[in-house]
């Protein structure tokens, strides 16, 4: 019996530990590269110059602002907040989508949001000006992610029903009507770069690349709303997911609501994916290479993935977005093409390193 | 003893064809029930239409005369947990980590460490805690089969802090066991079905659905074909109609004739 208890002790206090530690870290590296963030960039500023900014900022002394303070809380402090939330909805979204389609190589975009997304933008940048302009005056600027936003919204809701017949979601009919659909939407957004003139085909591929650039306050406290409350929400899926890991069916016999679990976990990814989009185009690889790395390191526990992507997550794109807007200064490289660069190779290693190749 | 899992006139079809007709059929709390019959005769279909899995197309399912799909989920977790042929699981989630899916979310006033000790004796009780740390992914046929044996025992565990009737449904749950877990497994779920529990599974040695049933449940072409005491129901002449196989002398065994090394 000793033994039992023992080795009982072991298995626990060696997870719970290790959940811990794992967490903390993260949260500690969130910190770094925040601080790294705001301090880099054509115009370098000190750490402790830096903290101090941040501090009199957070005490209220505003008034004697020097010029990078300006550029710390005005320029930098909200593209900061941008890049933690995108990143963070970004690979929690992954996590979320690879524990729904019970597939690790599943991507938030299989539910059809950023296809929709990327359709609806892509129509705005093109027809926008054409169409709509003709009918209410010049497009404000909101309208792009408006529509992108909107766009993703639809599309997902439009397959959701294609996939559910009496009540239950067919994750399968989901992912191919996802598939398909993908490939319209490239076929109409082939089409709208044939014709399209040489502005909007920039504005096209700068969107398709995803950017931080042009992150205000404004636009950062938009997307609050609809990103921060599904991080919040999606641990309480968390449960529901290991279950679901196991197959609809064993679910079911523990428990869990599964129909419910599915459409929520379809909606917070379309709600946070969509922001994600409309706020910075689109961002490929951290939402599969963030929970894959997580999985390696740490097992695939739900209740520890879902926060444990978040804070990666956000760490990792807003890494991504100092090097993009430091490697080529004052240029910026968009930052689609750096998480793509970093992040197939390396997912590549990671598959490769393992010894059973690639499990699915 | 009053049945506690009640099946009228139960159908069910798929493609056109019935899995499952017109079956009438009750279980009793402290009984073990095995379902034969031959291939494709509808016995998975009638264990997932019993645990609330699938909805009948006909009939319905009474759990104490409470339609079964009136139940929510998370109360009939309580009372009866499923363990299926097969599972495959595509994250690397460890054997302690399966096994406590059982008791997550399932049970009334459990601490955290009271789940994972009902997690740690179910694995005990499976004959895999030394699995404990390993990857699901890494294991065997047999080994997952022990896990997901124990995964159940765990729930059950859990579940009966809320509801004093339980029941535990078993599909096929030796088939890729050796023959010492196989009648391990058999003897879990035999104490189980001692302790009150109405037992029911789908198995497909007669040799050991025989010495380990109290009830033998024969099924062929989507029907009921006769239910009661092994001996009753496995006779040469049911044999020959129903599997289409001839039985030399002219007995089954009716007691267990291999026991496990205590």
């Amino acid at each position: 019996m000793t033994t039992i208890a023992l080795r009982q002790g072991r298995v626990r206090t060696g997870f719970r530990e290790s959940r811990a530690l794992l967490l903390t870290a993260l949260a500690v590296l969130v910190l770094l590269v925040s601080l790294a963030a705001l301090g880099l960039g054509a115009t370098g500023v000190p750490l402790s110059r830096t903290l101090s900014i941040v501090a009199d900022a957070i005490m209220g002394r505003t008034a004697a602002m020097s010029g990078d303070g300006l550029i710390i809380l005005q320029v930098r402090l909200p593209r900061l907040l941008l890049g933690l939330l995108i990143g963070a909805a970004l690979a929690s979204s992954g996590a979320l989508m690879q524990g729904l389609f019970r597939n690790p190589l599943a991507d938030p975009g299989l539910i059809g949001v950023s296809a929709g997304a990327a359709l609806a933008a892509a129509t705005t940048i093109v027809l926008g000006d054409a169409l709509l302009a003709r009918l209410i005056g010049p497009l404000p600027f909101t309208a792009l992610p408006i529509g992108a936003f909107t766009g993703g919204l639809l599309t997902t809701l439009a397959l959701y029903v294609v996939a559910t017949r009496s009540g239950r979601t067919s994750i399968a009919t989901m992912l191919l009507a996802g598939v398909a659909f993908g490939a319209l939407s490239g076929a109409v957004m082939g089409l709208f770069s044939y014709v399209s003139d040489d502005r909007q085909l920039r504005d096209l591929s700068f969107w398709s690349l995803g950017s931080l650039s042009g992150a205000t306050w404004a636009k950062t406290m938009t997307v609050v709303p609809f990103i921060l409350p599904t991080l919040l929400a999606m641990p309480f899926l968390a449960r529901g997911l290991n279950a679901l890991a196991l197959g609809e069916a064993e679910a079911f016999h523990l428990g869990v609501p599964v129909q419910r679990v599915k459409a929520l976990a379809i909606l917070l990814v379309a709600v946070a994916v969509g922001a994600s989009v409309a706020a910075a185009g689109m961002i490929g690889f951290v939402g599969i290479v963030v929970p894959h790395m997580l999985r390696l390191m740490a097992g695939a526990d739900h209740r520890m993935l879902l926060p444990a992507s978040a804070l990666l997550g956000a760490a990792l794109l807003v890494a991504a977005d100092t090097v993009a807007r430091t490697v080529a200064a004052p240029a910026e490289l968009p930052i689609g093409i750096l998480t793509a660069a970093i992040g197939a190779p390396f997912f590549l290693w990671l598959l490769l390193r393992r010894p059973g190749g690639m499990a699915l | 003893m009053s049945a506690l899992l009640e099946a009228t006139d139960l159908a069910y079809h798929s493609g056109g064809r019935a899995l499952v007709d017109g079956i009438d059929l009750s279980f009793a709390g402290g009984s073990f029930t095995v379902i034969v019959g031959p291939n494709g005769a509808g016995k998975s279909t009638l264990l997932r239409l019993l645990c609330g899995e699938l909805a009948p197309a006909r009939g319905n399912v009474r759990w104490n005369g409470e339609k079964l799909h009136a139940i929510p989920a998370w109360r009939l977790a309580h009372r009866r947990a499923a363990m299926p042929q097969a599972s495959d699981l595509n994250f690397p989630f460890t054997v302690f980590e399966v096994a406590s899916l059982g008791t997550q979310g399932i049970g009334r006033g459990l601490s955290g460490s009271d789940r994972q000790r009902l997690a740690f004796e179910a694995l005990e009780q499976a004959d895999v805690a030394h699995l404990a740390p390993r990857n699901y992914q890494t294991l065997s046929g047999g080994e997952r089969q022990r896990v997901h044996f124990a995964r159940v025992l765990a729930q059950l565990a859990a579940g009966r802090t809320l509801e004093a009737q339980q029941a535990l449904f078993l599909d096929e749950p030796i088939a890729s066991l050796d023959l010492k877990h196989q009648l391990a497994l058999l003897e879990s779920a035999k104490n189980l079905a001692r302790r009150g529990l109405a037992v029911i599974a789908v198995l497909h040695d007669l040799q050991l659905a025989a010495g380990v049933a109290d009830d033998l449940v024969l099924l062929h072409q989507a029907r009921l074909v006769t239910r009661g005491s092994p001996d009753t129901v496995l006779t040469p002449a049911t044999l020959a109609e129903v599997f289409g196989v001839a039985l030399h002398g002219n007995a089954l065994p009716t007691s267990p004739w291999m026991r496990v090394q205590a």
